[in-house]
């Protein structure tokens, strides 16, 4: 397979790859070899050489998530020789190139591990507990009628920029499939912090932190215990800083705002 | 529930309570070791066993003595409901291949550990010696010529005494370690739990941290080190022991 690289000489790979036909099934480790893999390729189109070679077997090819391949969408999730999104930091898996791995090398991939992230199959897990946290609380009001004067809210460089850094989160999981404790909390404090930094936000800045909080405990995540696996593993940098400004917002909130329940 | 159980009972409400108690047993350590180092005053344990007295006696103490057995009761019963928390969101299937070490600190990852050689540790200590000197009353008393301070429980002998047991040195030397390695997570954290999180200061708290997790578990494990490499039985100074000791003790 001819790479940009005329250097670049093929791999040949062992893959521990994750099978679980089903949500119910009991899911085991399968060894799969695959060849001639381009070290200009992407870690998704190698796996799309494995299911290739696989169909062309006549078996069952591995299920995985992905659907830009650009590092924007945070849909791609693989859990890559015990790393969230392999060994390269500031990468998705998509991004992730083969040229970070030597031929002969066996990789292991498994799906992110968390009781709220059921696995779908294969590589697949379902993370639409993320989508009921963002539901409960990861909004702002506007309101309708003529478009709003861009610059008519003054909003300091500074804070624009700390409110776009936290925005930069995709919502990929890695932050959960990292952490010891399953938490959620680095993937909710980019939202809070992002949305209450900004005045846009401050219509439900206390009811967001709320629910959004209580969602988060609902859906079963575990407590922060600041290990910092997340912020080290999270493809755009979401930093530990987010979380002590969730804490902040959370018992401001609690402490001030006229939620009884 | 009300409002506030609920927020105490949330994930972040008793991570605040687990940073509070903390932090909290953290002064408790500063005026422990500040105290203790009176056990190096070469006067036979008279210092030692008048401060502990007062401790022991005073109303003011033990009224605040109940707000660290609610500090110690409230981070341990937290650390338990949470760890039970975190292991069930974690799932029953783990990881094949988890390369934690690559992104987190091994002292970040494993403080329910070192908390728990800290409790055994702990219970043993207080057995040893706040039983003995606050319920059994089985301590010998200080005796000499002040009739004040005669009917003193004499908890300085007790001390030398249990540090000239080998493995009561190596208990307090292992726990002091896990100690330091606790602390050296648990400060900075307990801040970062708190909110308190400045890119000014967060660099400060960190290092602060970390010299008091150093400074506070060595403090306290030199003191069994002390009594048994350089005293007698009766916790005096051996001829042995290193010049810099001696001149030490003779600058009190």
């Amino acid at each position: 397979m001819a790479g940009s690289n005329p250097n670049a000489k093929p791999m040949n790979l062992t893959l521990n790859v994750w099978r679980q036909p089903n949500r119910q099934a009991q899911g085991k480790i399968v060894e799969y070899h695959v060849k001639d893999i381009s070290p200009d390729m992407s870690f998704l189109e190698m796996l799309d050489v494995l299911n290739e070679d696989l169909l062309r077997g006549g078996q069952d090819p591995v299920a995985f998530d992905h659907d830009c391949r650009e590092g924007i969408c945070g849909s791609c999730d693989l859990f890559i020789n015990g790393r969230s999104h392999g060994p390269e930091k500031g990468t998705t898996t998509c991004q992730l190139h083969m040229r970070k791995f030597s031929d002969g090398d066996t990789i292991t991939i498994e799906p992110w591990r968390a009781n709220s992230f059921p696995v779908n199959k294969d590589l697949s897990v379902d993370r639409s507990a993320f989508d009921r946290i963002i539901q409960a609380g990861g909004y702002v009001s506007v309101n309708t009628g003529g478009a709003p004067d861009g610059n008519e809210i003054p909003i300091p460089k500074e804070i624009s920029d700390r409110a776009f850094e936290a925005a930069t989160c995709i919502g990929c999981g890695a932050c959960v499939a990292a952490c010891k404790n399953a938490s959620a909390m680095l993937f909710v404090s980019a939202k809070v912090s992002q949305l209450s930094l900004l005045p846009q936000g401050h219509v439900e800045r206390k009811t967001r932190v709320e629910n959004m909080v209580a969602q988060m405990d609902k859906e079963g995540f575990g407590a922060c215990t600041n290990i910092g696996s997340c912020a080290a593993e999270c493809p755009v940098g979401i930093s530990l800083e987010n979380i002590a400004i969730l804490n902040r917002e959370f018992l401001a909130a609690k402490a001030t705002s006229n939620n009884l329940a | 529930m009300s409002w506030i159980t609920k927020t105490l009972t949330s994930s972040i409400g008793r991570k605040i309570i687990m940073a509070l108690t903390g932090l909290f047993l953290c002064s408790f350590l500063v005026v422990h070791l500040i105290g203790n180092l009176q056990l190096f005053k070469h006067d036979q344990g008279a210092a030692f066993n008048t401060y502990s007295h007062f401790m022991g006696t005073n109303p003011i103490i033990r009224t605040i003595e109940w707000g660290l057995v609610l500090g110690f009761g409230f981070h341990i019963f937290e650390a338990l409901v949470l760890t039970r928390r975190n292991k069930a969101a974690r799932g029953a299937q783990g990881y094949v291949s988890n390369h934690s070490e690559q992104n987190s600190e091994w002292t970040s990852r494993n403080m329910g550990i070192l908390g728990s050689i800290i409790l055994i540790f702990l219970i043993v200590h207080l057995y040893n010696f706040f039983w003995r000197a606050r319920f059994a009353g089985d301590l010998p008393k200080m005796g000499g010529a002040d009739p004040l301070t005669s009917d003193y429980d004499n908890l300085y002998m007790a001390v030398v005494s249990s540090f000239h047991i080998w493995w009561y040195v190596l208990l307090y030397v292992a726990a002091q370690i896990s100690l330091g390695y606790h602390l050296w997570h648990g400060f900075r954290s307990g801040f970062q739990t708190l909110g308190l999180n400045h890119r000014k200061y967060t660099p400060l708290i960190k290092y602060v941290g970390y010299i008091f997790a150093v400074v506070v578990s060595a403090g306290f494990a030199s003191m069994p080190l002390y009594f048994f490499l350089f005293t007698n039985a009766q916790g005096e100074m051996a001829a042995n022991a290193p010049a810099f000791l001696h001149t030490v003790a003779s600058a009190f």
